[in-house]
This record gives structure tokens, sequence and C-alpha cells, in this order.
């Protein structure tokens, strides 16, 4: 079991440039199937062996494919979600950074009466080890197992992973929700789904400065998380009033800071690391501790 | 990107929004002739910086007696005011000690007085991903003050961004503020005019601060703050005719040519990362471990030779830098390719503090092996075994 995405998962690859191409045949090594891309006005035709369509209709028609990967440059990728979400994708995972954030509001609004999962814009991507992977992570240092981790981050998630696998630790499912303003999938969607997935016995949350997602996820948590969870913030020392990296990390107008999300967390119980060197550590004491 | 007051005043007022009378000079003769066109009546004379708190700001170096914004009656002041402006840095609460060097004032008709004062701007809000006009009763003060305080004072409401704000509810806004008569329709005409900014201009921020009900009767944007969405930039290429660069670390400008994201910092240790998440971390444990980080710096996912020597030269021309954490996770871009990267950078740019390496990930042990082959020709540099490894090193070698 796992959250999202698993062997059964069909892939289909929206903007198949240098990126593009390069991670889906990353992808499709670790072992995930893609089954075409979206390619307007080549659709017939195939490119290094992906199948191309002219739609994300066609494709879905053709193919079966249930979830997609977005690689679209940012002036068209919020018409790339749309797209995917019309043709009733699953799972639509946007590793786009830089997309306009007026875009993600109107987004977000055709998406209300979608029943989709919008990953992202702006992520790594989804990974559920040994069986799929939709982004662009290194697949190889996941190792599957009962850890699920959610980030706002790329290479940070990264960090943590490596540390969970190099004590024994694997995952369930990794999900990089991405470091914009507007996201689709939030914290709280997905602690929902690892709270109610069998197969996953902790949840490691890493969390950056910008907004209040961490502070309703440690509300969430407390009332509705049963299994242990561990967390960090980065972010500690930036200053306010500036954008670090991603578009939605900046302490603005006196709150999206890194302290107060940290007491957050904190006063609802969970394991908070103080050093970006423990992640790994505090997931393992997180389930010390509970059993 | 920021953008001055008096361009934000020219987009609200090209968008439909009433403004004060008002003249842009530059230089000290300039700012009579504006004196004189505005009719010889008194005048505000407001210092153009991105920085809030001018009003309360100092002339770093002047005797002046007064901020960025300054009121006069007299003709002969003018050009006095205005020199003492654009020769001397102005301070403010948000410059920093070194000040903002004034390249334009705004000379704005000040006969009429500002008998009331209410807030009114835009921006999103990112816990239901909507924008939001936020107004409140009492203006020209800090709104995050009255926010912090007494938000039930803030009256908000949520914009569908596929139509913009709507009549209706910019004359429920107008009349809850309390305007009456024509003055609530001229509020009115201002709050589209604020919407539409924002909205075709991708805004992050679009604020009237305040909106001045005039002794004449008039209501009127008497002071504008507009920040945009960097990243609609590239469709509202107006916009980026209104970059003043002379407002920005050149560090930073010179960053972000090169594709870094770059954020200058007061510390003593630069950073060099790959990721803003794992990048932010870095900073976080230098703290930890006592130190304090001069930058911080996302070199993006693949790290490229040209990229890290870049990086180098922009972390090691802030004179303050005492030591270099470099922190990178090697996943899809491989481990050995960044230390080649590393010691070629090191060999053109030349380290003259300490730099600590700290590599983790794909191929890690063939990158060893590389850097400890270049140790000799780069003496400062020295490689950490894990993240805390790395901080420590970093915080003693930088004391």
């Amino acid at each position: 079991m796992s959250i999202l995405i698993d062997r059964s998962t069909r892939v289909l690859v929206q903007g198949l440039g240098k990126a593009g191409l390069f991670h889906a045949k990353g992808c499709q090594e670790y072992g995930t199937t893609i089954v075409g891309a979206v390619k307007p006005g080549k659709g017939g035709t195939t490119q290094e062996g992906f199948p191309l369509f002219n739609t994300v209709t066609e494709a879905v028609a053709k193919t079966g494919a249930n979830a997609s990967m977005i690689f679209v440059p940012p002036a068209g990728a919020a018409d790339a979600i749309m797209e995917a979400a019309d043709a009733g994708i699953e799972v639509i995972v946007a590793i786009t950074e830089g997309i306009p954030v007026l875009d993600m509001s109107r987004v977000m609004l055709f998406l209300r009466d979608k029943t989709c999962h919008l990953i992202g814009p702006n992520c790594p991507g989804i990974i559920t080890p040994g069986q799929c992977k939709i982004g662009i992570m290194p697949g190889y240092i996941h190792k599957p197992g009962t850890v699920g981790v959610i980030s706002r981050s790329g290479t940070l998630t990264y960090e943590a992973v490596w540390q969970l696998s190099g004590l024994g630790l694997g995952q369930s499912t990794c999900v990089g929700i991405g470091g914009d303003p507007i996201i689709g999938t939030t914290q709280i969607d997905l602690l929902k789904m690892f709270q109610e997935d069998p197969n996953t016995e902790a949840i490691l949350l890493i969390g950056e400065i910008g907004g209040t997602a961490e502070e309703q996820a440690a509300a969430y948590i407390q009332k509705h998380v049963t299994k242990p969870v561990a967390a960090f913030i980065a972010g500690q020392t930036a200053p306010p009033g500036r954008r670090m990296g991603h578009a939605g990390a900046i302490v603005s107008g006196g709150s999206g800071g890194a302290a107060e999300k940290i007491a957050a967390l904190r006063a609802a119980g969970i394991f908070v690391a103080d050093s970006p060197a423990d992640l790994g550590v505090t997931v393992q004491k997180a389930i010390a501790t509970r059993k | 990107m920021k953008i001055h007051e008096y361009q934000a005043k020219e987009l609200l007022a090209a968008a439909g929004a009433a403004v004060p009378k008002g003249l842009v000079v530059a230089t000290p003769e300039e700012a009579l002739q504006a004196f004189d066109q505005l009719g010889g009546k008194p005048v505000v004379i407001k210092a153009q910086i991105h920085a809030g708190g001018r009003g309360k700001g100092k002339f770093a170096g002047s005797n002046a007696d007064f901020g960025g914004v300054k009121f006069t009656t007299k003709r002969e002041d003018v050009p006095k005011i205005a020199e003492v402006m654009l020769k001397y840095p102005l301070v403010t609460k948000q410059t920093g000690e070194e000040g903002q060097k004034v390249s334009k004032l705004l000379i704005v008709d000040a006969e009429a007085k500002i008998e009331r004062e209410v807030y009114v701007g835009m921006v999103l809000d990112r816990s239901i991903g909507l924008p939001i006009v936020m107004a409140c009763a009492e203006g020209g003060v800090d709104i995050e003050e009255i926010a912090a305080k007494s938000p039930e004072k803030i009256l908000k409401v949520p914009i569908d961004p596929r139509i913009g704000l709507q009549p209706f509810q910019a004359r429920k806004l107008a009349f809850a503020l309390g305007f009456t008569g024509e003055q609530a329709a001229q509020a009115e005409s201002i709050l589209m005019a604020l919407s539409r900014v924002y909205l075709d201009k991708d805004c992050s921020l679009a604020e009237i601060n305040p909106l001045g009900v005039m002794s004449t009767g008039e209501v009127l944007a008497v002071d504008a703050k507009i920040t945009f969405d960097d990243n609609a930039l590239f469709r509202h290429p107006e916009i980026v005719q209104l970059r003043d660069e002379s407002e920005e670390n050149p560090a930073e400008i010179r960053a972000a040519k090169a594709n870094l994201s770059y954020i200058s910092l007061t510390g003593n240790i630069g950073c060099l990362v790959n990721g803003a998440g794992l990048a932010m971390s870095t900073m976080d444990i230098i703290k930890y471990h006592g130190g304090s980080p001069a930058n911080f710096l996302d070199v993006g996912g693949g790290v490229t030779a040209e990229g890290a020597i870049e990086a180098f030269r922009i972390i090691l021309s802030d004179s303050s830098v005492k030591g270099i954490l470099v922190n990178i996770f090697g996943g899809i871009a491989k481990c050995d390719l960044i230390a080649e990267a590393l010691v070629k950078a090191g060999r053109e740019v030349g380290f003259r503090v300490p730099v600590v390496v700290r590599l983790e990930g794909t191929n890690v042990e063939r990158a060893r092996e590389i850097l400890a082959a270049a140790q000799k020709e780069l003496p400062t540099m020295q490689t950490a075994t894990d993240l805390t490894d790395a901080a420590k090193k970093v915080v003693a070698a930088a004391k």
C-alpha cells in the first residue's frame, strides 16, 4: 500500500522538452509506466519511443493514463494543469517552477468541482519507492517502507530521505507539495491520506517559512492523526520580507515565521528537529516514543 | 519587483484612480520649475525610494531637520530641500544604516489638506488561494500594526480573479468605510482601479495608504505602493521597464543574471547550496552551531562549474565573509561531477577564506577522492563527513 500512486499508475507527460524528456526516461528507468506524451500537432507520431498525442483527452482514451507529469514552461503550465483535470487525470504532478500566482488562483477555482489531486506546482514530484516515481527526485536513495514524507522542498527532501534510508527507515510514499504560495494538494490532505494508509506507520513533515500551512497542519494532527509525526521547519534564520528562493517562502506582514510554526507543531505533540542533520533520527525518536 | 510611489500612482491613474497633482523631478532646478508649474501653491516634496518609513527617515550626513517627505509653502526653500534630498542617502527603518540614494523627487500639490485617511489594499490570501481587498477606516498608519492589535477593524473581501472586484463589492466597502454621497462614488472608482491594476499587472501587493478625503471634498490616492509577482514579469514588459536597479543589491542583480538565487545577509559565513529548502536549512544549521550566515544562495539543481565560479565570486565579493560552507546534495546531479566543478571553481576564483565542502548523494566516494586530490592545490579547502561536522568546521574556521 501507499498513497496516490503505485505500480498500476499510468503516467502521461505534458511538456516533453529537454527536461521533460530527461526525467521521463529517468522515471521509466525507475519502473514507472510512462504511456506517452502530449505534443499538440504531433499526435500519432513518437519521440524517442514515447507515443505522442494531440490532447490529454485523446491520450487518456488511448492509453488509460491516470496520472500526468507536467514540465510545460510557466506561461502554459496553468493551461496544462486544467487540460489534465478536464481529461479526468487523477493525479496531476506539476513540476514547473515560476507559474504566475494569479494563474494558480484561477486554476484552483477551475479545479473546485474536479476530483483530481494536483501535486505542486514548483515541486520535485511524488514517489512510492520500488513502485512508481513521478518527478525529478533521485529514485535510488529511496527505500520501500513505512514512513510517509510530506515536504515543501526538493533537495531538503532528498536529504531527509537519505537520512531515513541510512537508518533503515524506508518510505511508503514521499510527496513534494511544492514551494509556491498556492499549491494543489496540501499538508492536511496528505496527513489525512497517510493516516488512512495502513502501510504508513509514521509521518515526516518538512515545512518552511511563509504562510500558515504548518500551523493548520499542527491543529489537524492534534485532532486527527494518531501516527507518530516528526517535523522540521526550514528558514529559521531567514530575514522578513525576502523570498528565500521559493516563491512561497517569505515572512510577511508579521506572519509565516519559523518560530510560530515550530511552537504550533511542538504544542501539538509533534517531534520537531532542531537541526536539519537530525531529520532521520527525529523520526526514529517519534516512532520509539509512541510505541 | 518593487516600483516607486510615482510609478504606482501613474498605473493607478491610468486605471481610473484619482491622484493628487504632482510632477517628478531629478534636480533642484526642476523642483523649482515644478513648484511654479503647480501654481506656486504649497507642496509636499517626496523622496522616491522603495523603502517605507520615508517621513520619519533622516538624510545621513546632512544637518537637515526633515525626512523624506517635506511640506513647504516657500518658493525659495524648494531647491534647498531638493538639493539635500538628492545629495544625501535617506535612512529609514527599512533601508539599513547605509540608507538609500535618492534620484527622483515627487513634487505634489498640497494646497488641500487631508481631512481623513483610510487604508485600501489588495494582496494574496494564501489560506484561500485568492486575492483579497483589505480596507480599514483608519489609514495613514502601518496596516500590519492594526492587523496585529485590532484585526476586527480590517475589512476583507475575497476576489474572484477571473472577474475582479465587482462594483457592488466596491460600493459596500466604500459605505462600510464611512464614505457618503459623492465621496462614496469616488472611493468606489478608486477601489475598482486598484483591483484592475492588481489583476491586469499581476501584482503581489497593491496598496493605497492613505486614501485621503481632502478639504476640497475630493477622494484621492495620496500614497501608493505596488509590488509585482516576479513570476509574471515575462508577460509584462511595460512593468519590467519600471525597474530601478539602483534600489537593489548589486550582488543580487549579478546573481539573478547568472540564474542563481542569492540574498545578502549580515553574517560572516557564506553559503553555497543546491535547492532553496536545503539552502535555508544550511543557514539554520550554521546559526544552530553558533555562527551567522552571510547569505542565502541556491545554485539550482544542476551544479555547473560556471555556476559555481560565479557563485563563489559573488559570495567572496562580500568582504565580511570569513568562511564558506558548500552543502550539496547530489541526486540527479552527481557528486563527482559537482566535486570537479568545485575544484575548477577553486582554481579559477582562488579561495581566500576557509571553504568547507559537504557533499552527499550519488557517487559521493568518487567525489571525496577528487576533493582529496585537489587538497594541495586548494589548501583552504576542507571536506566534511556530514552536515553537523560541516557546520561545526565552518563556524570554527570563521571565528
